[in-house]
């Protein structure tokens, strides 16, 4: 096992067997498939990549416009078919994701400010406008239609970044 | 607790994370939940594990520690991030951060030089204790 250091200048375990190593498939949980493939699809462009029906269960996955190799999928999985779950952990899914503590996904853009205006006029609820921030971006959020936090965020130059203010005025 | 009323509830906590510069109050929140001000209170607190009140306060009170740290005046900060009175700002402010809005303003923050941002943010996020 070797180190290589990444971007941000910290050092990363470089395994050789893993060398090949990519995120090709990322979750996000719906109770609303419809309303679901309303944001991600029609709002945010991603191209329906799969779509599978069993029963009550609907697995698609979208891939985002620069990344057709990376699928979103988003299921209302609550169990049933061949793996069950509990009705508490279905109930316990469904609160989490009603109280928008389940997930998130961040998305990187060119124009913070654009996609804002394009993501609000679609009616999404706001959470955060776009913002400079001191940890090197210019962000906003969103809640998908069912409760989950989407950001974008675009890099901020240097000299845009907010100082972490750490000293009274003197 | 019924899914419509936790998203609701979610959308009244959003609305303190994001609004918490306006004269927001709880009887207004739980009017927009469409709950009775009593009902909102005990329910926001079973699904977030504080009252209303209490979030959005500790909401103002980590906006104003990083606005004191850059240098505002404890009254232009207890203004800025919505507090009307500046007795219940410090009050509150004092217990949650342990010490004065002045005394916090005063002291240097150099220890958090260095320290990435994003978990800078975190150790100075106030916490009930």
């Amino acid at each position: 096992m070797t180190t290589t250091e990444n971007t941000a200048g910290t050092t990363a375990a470089s395994v050789p067997a893993m060398a090949s190593l990519a995120v090709v498939n990322v979750f996000v949980f719906t109770n609303d498939t419809e309303a679901s493939l309303g944001f991600y699809r029609d709002t945010l462009g991603c191209a329906v990549h799969t779509d599978v029906t069993n029963g009550d269960f609907r697995w698609v996955t979208l891939t985002p416009p620069t990344q057709p190799d990376l699928q979103i999928t988003v299921h209302n999985y609550t169990g049933g078919g061949s793996i069950p779950m509990s009705d508490g952990d279905a109930d316990a899914l469904n609160d989490l994701l009603a109280k928008g503590l389940l997930a998130a996904l961040i998305f990187k853009v060119d124009d913070v400010d654009a996609v804002f205006e394009h993501v609000r006029s679609s009616g999404a609820e706001v959470l955060q406008e776009p913002a400079d921030q001191f940890y090197g971006v210019r962000d906003c959020a969103f809640r998908d239609p069912v409760g989950n936090m989407v950001r974008f965020n675009q890099d901020l130059p240097a000299d845009r970044v907010p100082a972490w203010p750490t000293d009274a005025a003197e | 607790m019924e899914r419509d009323d936790l998203v609701r509830l979610r959308q009244a906590r959003d609305r303190i994370d994001r609004d918490y510069a306006e004269p927001l109050d709880v009887p207004m929140l739980a009017r927009e939940a469409h709950m009775s001000t009593g009902h909102f209170q005990r329910s926001f607190k079973t699904a977030f594990g504080e009252t209303p009140y209490a979030w959005l306060m500790t909401r103002r009170i980590e906006r104003a520690m990083w606005l004191l740290r850059g240098g505002m005046s404890v009254t232009d900060a207890c203004m800025e991030v919505g507090c009307t009175s500046l007795g219940s700002f410090s009050s509150r402010f004092t217990e949650l951060v342990g010490e004065t809005p002045s005394a916090y303003a005063a002291r240097s923050h150099e220890s958090l030089v260095g320290v990435p941002g994003c978990i800078a943010k975190q150790v100075t996020r106030p916490r009930r204790t």
